[in-house]
């Protein structure tokens, strides 16, 4: 334990003089990078708009206020779409993520060498990759709409309901498996009768979870053009109409509230 | 014996319990969802023309994949990718050290009433606001650049880790920052030697999740104008230049790579 004498008395410290000079430079370089990021903000911005800021707010704000209400008429059809991207696109990831997450999960995986890295690598590179970006590149390729939008949210869930889910599997209880696989199983049977049913729950949490999360998503995909709510977004944006877009804002918070609420609710009656 | 005594005898075969017990509530569920899922395939629009024309073009997508193109944006890719990383840095640092506070004050069993409900707002506002729909937001007030991008993430860092970090003070253990308050101790060496040994491995893992988070996040608000490697993308997309969109993706991908394999190794050390 290091301490100090200081004339005559000792001083008990927390860390010896080397630990906190390591510490100390540590701290140095975090704040140095810090200050380096913000000099480069800095530099990219224009701070006479940022001056301004508070009077640009102010008057968004008056134009935005009230919303219009009677524009809701038309809101009906993108709700539908967003809410039916968001399900069908978590119905079709999970449709997907099942396999892979079983070979995945290193203690049903058919080859721990060759498919597990294939099936972690599909994983990653779904779900670091934000659905806006998948939705941009599926324009590009199928046109815009709303099978983009679903596709798009599909590809992005595979990732995390995988994840999820092979970790599940991982933590399984190996005491059932082995009693289904004594009774002289096939490895479907093991499956079905083993494992299965212990990641059940695992699963449906997984599922509401991430539909919670993708009617979120879904709402802002239609500003780059994959349909549901963002469409009208987007464009109520380009003719500056801000009392739509202020409405249209309330509408999507409401909606995340309601899934929001859904899903903790699901949840709650599953676990 | 018969074949039929022998089943009488028997009685009937075991089956799985269903997951949802009540039939009736169990029948509802499959034929509503049966129903939604009719309802929802056919109100969306597949042209299956213009899918199959650019089946073509997704197959290039992939090739590309195998021969990105590093070098003729190399400018553009770097600086957006540097713009990305210091937007990361910057609101990583700035939304933890103010997430922090609010974390405390959201914490039912450290905060006052008032101090709760207001902290509680904060961290409720921040969550239900998707990161993009603040990013445009911030992009009419403050103008185009890293600076709205930078605001956008520690704005979404405070909802994140303020939550988690309240979550995790009211779990904690009551008798340790009992015994650092019977010893005498001020507010903020009872928050200092009580409170913050008990919640700092996990508020470091979720610092590096959220930093993981973040980077993924700065990809997309170039999208909408706010900086960062996104518009980069973008443009490769608009351009049709596959095998430069492909290099900015793989590079994502890697840098996501790195950030969680940095994480795991940072959240083992702490625990």
């Amino acid at each position: 334990m290091p301490v100090s004498e200081n004339s005559g008395v000792k001083v008990w410290h927390r860390r010896t003089r080397q630990e906190s000079l390591v510490r100390w430079f540590g701290w140095l370089l975090g704040v140095a990078v810090f200050v380096v990021c913000w000099q480069r903000i800095s530099e990219a911005t224009t701070w006479f708009f940022v001056w301004d800021a508070p009077r640009i707010a102010g008057d968004i704000w008056t134009r935005a206020t009230p919303p219009r209400w009677e524009y809701i008429a038309q809101l009906g059809r993108p709700i539908w779409d967003t809410l039916n991207i968001a399900t069908l696109g978590t119905i079709i990831a999970l449709c997907m993520a099942v396999p892979v997450a079983f070979l995945a999960a290193s203690n049903t995986t058919p080859s721990r060498y060759f498919i597990r890295p294939v099936a972690l690598l599909i994983i990653v590179s779904t779900r670091s990759i934000n659905s806006l970006i998948w939705a941009l590149l599926l324009i590009a390729i199928i046109g815009p709409g709303v099978f983009a939008g679903v596709i798009a949210i599909a590809i992005r869930s595979i990732g995390f309901c995988a994840k999820l889910l092979y970790e599940a599997i991982e933590e399984i209880d190996r005491a059932q498996v082995e009693a289904i696989t004594a009774t002289g199983a096939s490895r479907w049977q093991v499956m079905s009768y083993g494992i299965v049913p212990q990641i059940m729950p695992a699963f449906a949490g997984i599922a509401v979870f991430r539909w919670d999360i993708n009617i979120r998503e879904s709402t802002v995909l239609g500003l780059v053009g994959a349909g549901g709510i963002g469409l009208q977004l987007s464009s109520s944006l380009n003719v500056l109409a801000w009392p739509q877009v202020s409405l249209i804002l309330l509408v999507i918070l409401v909606a995340v509230l309601i899934s929001e609420w859904v899903s903790a609710k699901v949840r709650g009656a599953i676990i | 014996m018969s074949h039929r005594e022998l089943d009488d005898m028997l009685g009937k075969g075991w089956r799985k319990p269903p997951m949802v017990t009540s039939p009736l509530l169990r029948w509802g569920l499959i034929l509503g969802g049966v129903a939604y899922l009719i309802a929802a395939v056919l109100t969306i629009e597949v042209d299956w023309s213009r899918v199959y024309e650019g089946l073509d073009r997704g197959w290039q997508f992939i090739l590309s994949f195998t021969r990105p193109d590093f070098v003729t944006r190399a400018g553009d890719i770097w600086e957006g990718l540097l713009e990305s990383i210091v937007m990361t840095v910057a609101a990583s640092v700035v939304g933890i050290l103010i997430s922090i506070p609010i974390g405390l004050g959201a914490a039912r069993n450290i905060a006052p009433m008032p101090v709760y409900l207001i902290c509680r707002g904060i961290v409720a506002v921040s969550r239900a606001l998707q990161e993009i729909i603040v990013a445009i937001l911030l992009v009419a007030i403050f103008g185009f650049g890293p600076l709205a991008g930078f605001l956008t993430l520690s704005f979404a860092t405070i909802g994140f880790l303020s939550k988690l970090l309240a979550e995790d003070i009211e779990s904690m253990d009551r008798v340790q920052a009992e015994a650092i308050r019977a010893s005498g101790a001020r507010w903020m060496q009872w928050i200092n030697y009580g409170v913050q040994p008990q919640v700092m491995p996990r508020l470091v893992g979720l610092s590096m999740y959220r930093i993981d988070i973040n980077f993924r996040e700065s990809a997309i608000l170039g999208l909408v104008g706010a900086g960062g490697i996104g518009a980069t993308l973008n443009t490769a997309f608009d351009r049709y230049e596959y095998d430069t969109a492909a290099a900015i993706l793989i590079l994502i991908i890697g840098i996501v790579m790195a950030l969680e394999y940095l994480s795991g190794i940072v959240r083992a050390k702490v625990q």
